[in-house]
């Protein structure tokens, strides 16, 4: 299925180039002949289930693993070979949080700056931005032992931006967090693509990537199962679904029957009492509605929509999604 | 701050850093940084010199307790001879614990991010270990403190600094040795056991805390040509003589080769670690 949708026209510039890549770890293959590229400046959301290969290859993109077969390359310079260089082109924010629970917050991005060759004053300055940047400014002097699981990833990732990288890869940003400090996060990457970064996301969660990315690599199994933009993937799985609530509850199983006559599809029913069913064209919908209001009844919302990319998933994959971590 | 200059920021120090390799200088600075960072973490959490407190405290009186009225007809008699050997015998466990707390801080994320980082790959290691020389000078304060306290009073004062730097030397020589174990053993309760299975025959078949003149004679042949007395006998002579001997030349030599065998060694396994 890999490559069923033409990608957008070349840009001049690949800021990650992705070919055959390969993983093994004794027999296992943890990445399996992974292709992928990604034009400077988009955002590249990396989809697949709980152990797909995501963090495998995220790493191997940071230097911190050698690849055992294929290659990549970083604005056009070898991860393996030119790893020090590579180095400085990226930021990384790891699915577990990569800085010093021992120091405090500032002394943290006061330590990396430092690394980074920072001078002093230099290190100060950006520092006392980036707390301020990322609501850190309050719990600056805390242990991190107190931090929460938001503040610990917006300590990481603004650990990761101390250079102003011009890539930045994110394993897994919002998992584990709760809605609201994981719209805090979205907001965060959106912010950083609007200034020009080019990133890459892992997520086990499809409505994220969609959020989010401009392009698509579903991996499962470390292989590429599909890759496009969010809009793609839907389309390639074809129909619309007709969703409807009911005034009365009553109702559901009548309602229900006549859908699945019309429509030719089971009918599945959400935790919230709405019915589902996939639906080939418009004229089948005014047939569904006409249907009930014969029989009497009550439509309290209807909508129809697109598949979401969690049934896109269901379809490539043929595994149901998994929830959380 | 604009977003002009930012970016101008950002643009230099990326061309800056853009090179193949770091270079020495721009290592050593950041394994000072890094060693900095270790102290920041002492300040945060002072036990970590729990066991360099702690030991020298106990392992003094007790020793001068227990042998010093049979081997030298009384503690005061017995002190100058005790407190080298147990400066000899902390430092060396105190190398041991470098190790031990290596092993775990490697398996930290923020290890993660020094390895993504444009930075030489060694620098936190040599960090680490630079950081711990603390611990050893503070191990060498305490037994020379309670050594005092005990009624210890020194031949040659200059004699036992020197003596004590002689040690601490040591101790950050003998500290890569358990640096490669940390980097390579699983956990840091093997690391510790691998050590100390080492070093307990090592502290005690020696002449740090009895002579080895009443010893049997294979324990006293293989007390004779232990390191670590001759690193005892050295400190005796700068303490208690305010003299240079041969013992000295041994020990540091021995010292140095041990770290120019095993730094590269660890600094190898350290790399190679994913
Ligand atoms: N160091 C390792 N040794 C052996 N197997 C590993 C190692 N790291 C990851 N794996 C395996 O490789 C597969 C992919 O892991 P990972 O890349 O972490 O998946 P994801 O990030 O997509 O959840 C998993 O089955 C995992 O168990
Ligand atoms: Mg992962």
């Amino acid at each position: 299925m890999a490559g069923m949708v033409s990608s957008p026209a070349a840009p001049p510039e690949l800021a990650v180039d992705v070919r055959d890549l390969t993983v093994r770890f004794d027999d296992f293959v943890a990445v399996d002949g992974v292709s992928f590229s990604v034009p400077t400046g988009s955002v590249l959301g990396l989809l697949g289930p709980n152990g797909a290969g995501k963090t495998t290859t995220v790493r191997v993109l940071a230097t911190l693993l050698p690849a055992s077969g294929g290659s990549a390359s970083i604005f056009g310079h070898d991860v393996q070979h030119d790893a020090h260089r590579v180095r400085s082109l990226v930021g990384l924010t790891g699915q577990y949080a990569s800085v010093d629970e021992e120091l405090t917050a500032r002394e943290n991005l006061m330590v990396f700056a430092r690394l980074l060759r920072f001078s002093r004053a230099g290190a100060r300055r950006r520092t006392a931005e980036l707390l301020e940047e990322f609501s850190l400014t309050d719990a600056a002097n805390r242990s991190l032992k107190h931090f929460s699981g938001g503040m610990r990833r917006r300590l990481d990732l603004a650990t990761s931006l101390l250079a102003e990288p011009p890539l930045i890869f994110l394993d897994e940003p919002t998992t584990g967090l709760d809605p609201r400090t994981r719209q805090q996060m979205w907001e965060t990457i959106r912010r950083l693509v609007r200034g020009g970064s080019t990133v890459v996301l892992t997520t086990q969660y499809l409505e994220e990537a969609d959020q989010l990315a401009d392009n698509i690599v579903v991996i499962d199994h470390g292989k590429v199962v599909a890759e496009g933009s969010a809009d793609d993937l839907k389309a390639s799985v074809g129909s619309g679904r007709l969703r409807l609530s009911l005034v009365d509850d009553g109702d559901l199983p009548t309602a229900s029957l006549v859908m699945e006559q019309i429509a030719g599809h089971s009918v599945e029913t959400e935790a919230d009492r709405t019915l589902v069913v996939p639906v080939a064209g418009a004229s089948l919908v005014t047939d569904v509605l006409i249907a009930l209001r014969d029989k009497g009844i009550e439509v309290s919302e209807v909508g129809v929509h697109k598949p979401t990319l969690d049934e896109v998933f269901f379809q490539i994959t043929g595994n149901p999604r998994k929830e959380g971590a | 701050m604009t977003a002009a200059t930012a970016q101008s920021r950002a643009q230099r120090r990326q061309r800056d850093n853009l090179t193949r390799r770091p270079s020495v200088a721009s290592t050593a600075a950041t394994s000072l940084t890094l060693a900095a960072r270790g102290l920041l973490k002492i300040r945060h959490n002072p036990f970590r010199l729990f066991d360099v407190v702690a030991l020298p405290i106990v392992s003094t009186a007790m020793f001068a307790g227990i042998f010093g009225g049979a081997i030298a007809g009384s503690v005061s008699n017995y002190l100058p001879n005790l407190v080298p050997g147990v400066l000899v015998q902390v430092a060396v466990t105190a190398a041991v614990n470098t190790g031990v707390q290596l092993c775990e801080d490697v398996d930290q994320g923020v290890f993660d991010r020094f390895r993504s980082m444009p930075i030489a790959r060694i620098a936190p290691l040599i960090g680490a270990l630079t950081a711990d020389v603390v611990r050893y000078i503070v191990a060498a304060a305490m037994v020379v403190l309670v050594g005092t306290l005990m009624g210890y009073t020194p031949h040659s004062w200059p004699g036992l600094l020197l003596g004590c730097l002689l040690v601490i030397y040591t101790a950050f020589a003998l500290s890569w040795v358990f640096a490669f174990l940390g980097v390579r053993m699983p956990s840091a309760p093997a690391v510790q056991g691998a050590s100390m299975f080492v070093l307990m025959p090592m502290t005690f078949i020696s002449n740090a805390l009895v002579p080895t003149t009443n010893m049997p004679s294979w324990i006293k042949w293989l007390a004779d040509i232990n390191p670590v007395s001759h690193l005892v006998t050295a400190v005796r002579q700068l303490a208690n003589q305010g003299s240079v001997g041969m013992d000295i030349i041994w020990s540091l030599v021995g010292a140095t080769l041990i770290m120019l065998i095993m730094a590269p060694i660890a600094v190898h396994a350290y790399i190679r670690k994913t």
